[in-house]
């Protein structure tokens, strides 16, 4: 399956901006659907950012973070062609993870 | 028929003929003129916003309002369409089942072709949208159509008015009249009021752009086909144009037609040849 | 809210990540609680707090002083309720933790990122707001708390249906 999250890190002189869109409903539990039922909350409870072995940003996110949810920060310290790991956990236990290459 | 009635039909037939050699082609009372109304629908718009670009039309809202572009300018940088724009570009290079695909039925593989949808098509004798004919290039190759308003019809339209960005409307009208009169009766559809709160498409896209119905911003009509298929926040997902014009049928609670009904396709016709020139700027995301 | 069930399993998981994170984070140590209390645990309570006092005080243990030096960038009128661009900047030193609360949301924290030491204090987010609403952004630098407040007005979309 694809991968969830996409990434864009761009490095400049000593500054990497990165702006990150996931894929996900993040439900935050109060909507109906349809049928008048509640669809229960489903949301991305942490997202984090790791650069040679260190996190360089972590978001703890709630309900209130919206659907497709996105990210933009930045750090210094990288260089071109480095790799930036980009992992989430949800409320439900799931998961994904992928490496982008800093451009 | 008795000889009698035979004579008199062929003398009819001959009369008939006479009269339409001797009558020059254009010269009927009311002659439909899509040139000057494109001209003067622009004008339109040019003169009531002095401030707008001519091409930044195509930005609905965003256009009118400088709150409402600057949260839009954010959301672009990272667009909430990004997902269906990739899962097109995929579903486009999927062959199908008998291994053609759909390069196979578009001009120039089906890359950077949107601005020329729709077209007259004139063995039939309509108006064929772009979402008609993904569908029919499905079923011609043995694939069941896809539904009109969203998920993979818009995933589709959104890659290839993608691949057509930045290139101006250039919709034809061809020297036939069925044309002229599909171009006409698109028109009429804009102009006609209907519904509950007998609103026509002009009454609040040409008479209101810019004010508020409500909690929201009209965009103008000049250019408002340009950026579909759209991701809505009040969606929370895709439409198609097929999407757009039913829900706006709803809206002003008027009987919704079937997407891609002859009123609908003349109407889509009608607003992308008096949007020529602008570019394309799909997919596009709207409140 | 989080789903019971799985609570411990997630927190594993979740100490799991904020581990391998912390790994070779040399410059800031495990000495700075606020860091580690961030970057470690996932704010459960915080983010069950109604009010925004209470969220804040769940998240930092403390409250928040105004401050001129935090740019909170919002809308004036959110075009859209469910998908709010928000961002937050500042030139305050020492910044280790930016936090999101939307007042009239009925949990008020809305996100809380860590800033580790080499991240610009800067974050731009997009949010859900249920209705007209102060946006707080807290800012906790150097061991203290700041705040930058904006209202957003939300309205319901026109055009009914």
């Amino acid at each position: 399956m694809a991968s969830t999250i996409r990434v864009r890190a761009i490095n400049s002189g000593d500054i990497t901006e990165v702006q990150a869109l996931i894929q996900h409903p993040m439900d935050s539990g109060y909507v109906k659907d349809a049928q008048g039922q509640t669809i229960p909350p489903h949301f991305i409870q942490q997202l984090t950012f790791e650069y040679d072995g260190k996190a360089v940003f972590v978001a703890d996110w709630g309900p209130a973070v919206s659907k497709d949810p996105y990210v933009k920060f930045a750090f210094k310290g990288a260089k071109k062609g480095d790799d930036l790991k980009v992992s989430w956990i949800d409320n439900k236990g799931a998961s994904d993870a992928t490496t982008a290459k800093i451009q | 028929m008795s000889a009698r009635a035979l004579f008199s039909s062929v003398l009819t037939a001959l009369g008939l003929a006479a009269l339409v050699s001797a009558m020059p082609p254009a010269q009927a009372a009311d002659t439909p003129d899509p040139a000057a109304d494109a001209k003067a629908f622009r004008d339109y718009f040019v003169k009531k916003f002095p401030k707008v670009k001519l091409d930044d039309f195509v930005n609905g809202p965003y256009s009118m309002n400088e709150d409402m572009r600057r949260q839009w300018e954010e959301k672009e940088q990272f667009p909430p369409y990004e997902f269906a724009l990739e899962a097109g570009k995929e579903m486009f290079a999927t062959p199908f089942k008998n291994g053609r695909s759909y390069a196979d039925c578009f001009a120039n593989g089906g890359i950077g072709i949107r601005q020329n949808y729709p077209m007259f098509d004139a063995k039939e004798g309509k108006v064929v949208t772009l979402e008609l004919a993904l569908n029919r290039c499905r079923e011609a190759n043995g694939e069941k159509p896809y539904s009109y308003v969203k998920d993979e019809m818009a995933s589709l339209t959104a890659y290839m008015a993608f691949t057509s960005r930045g290139k101006p409307f250039d919709i034809k009208i061809p020297d036939d009249p069925r044309a002229l009169e599909a171009y006409q009766e698109g028109k009429r559809y804009f102009y006609t009021r209907r519904g509950q709160l007998n609103f026509s498409c002009a009454t609040c896209h040409v008479q209101s752009p810019g004010e508020r119905i409500r909690a929201e911003t009209l965009a103008p009509a000049l250019g408002i086909l340009n950026a579909m298929p759209i991701y809505r926040s009040e969606w929370s997902g895709m439409g198609t144009i097929s999407r757009r014009f039913t829900t706006c049928n709803s809206q002003i609670r008027g009987v919704p037609l079937e997407p891609q009904s002859d009123e609908y396709r003349n109407l889509e016709y009608y607003l992308s040849y008096v949007s020529n020139g602008l570019p394309i700027s799909g997919p596009g995301a709207r409140p | 809210m989080a789903d019971l069930d799985f609570s411990d399993l997630r927190r594993l998981i979740l100490k799991g990540i904020g581990l391998a994170a912390l790994t070779g984070l040399g410059q800031i140590g495990f000495g700075l609680p606020a860091a580690e209390a961030a970057g470690d645990k996932y704010p459960e309570d915080a983010f069950r707090q109604k009010s925004d006092t209470d969220a804040i005080k769940a998240l930092y243990g403390r409250g928040a002083d105004a401050s001129d030096q935090i740019k909170l960038d919002a809308p004036e009128i959110a075009e859209n309720g469910g998908v709010v661009p928000i961002s937050v900047m500042t030139t305050l030193p020492g910044v280790t933790s930016i936090a999101f609360l939307v007042s009239e949301n009925p949990n008020a924290l809305a996100a809380s990122y860590v800033i580790p030491d080499g991240t610009v204090p800067s974050v731009a987010n997009r949010l859900k707001m249920a209705k007209t609403s102060n946006v707080i952004a807290i800012v906790e630098a150097n061991g203290r708390l700041y705040s930058a407040t904006k209202e957003v007005k939300v309205t319901v979309g026109g055009c009914g249906g």
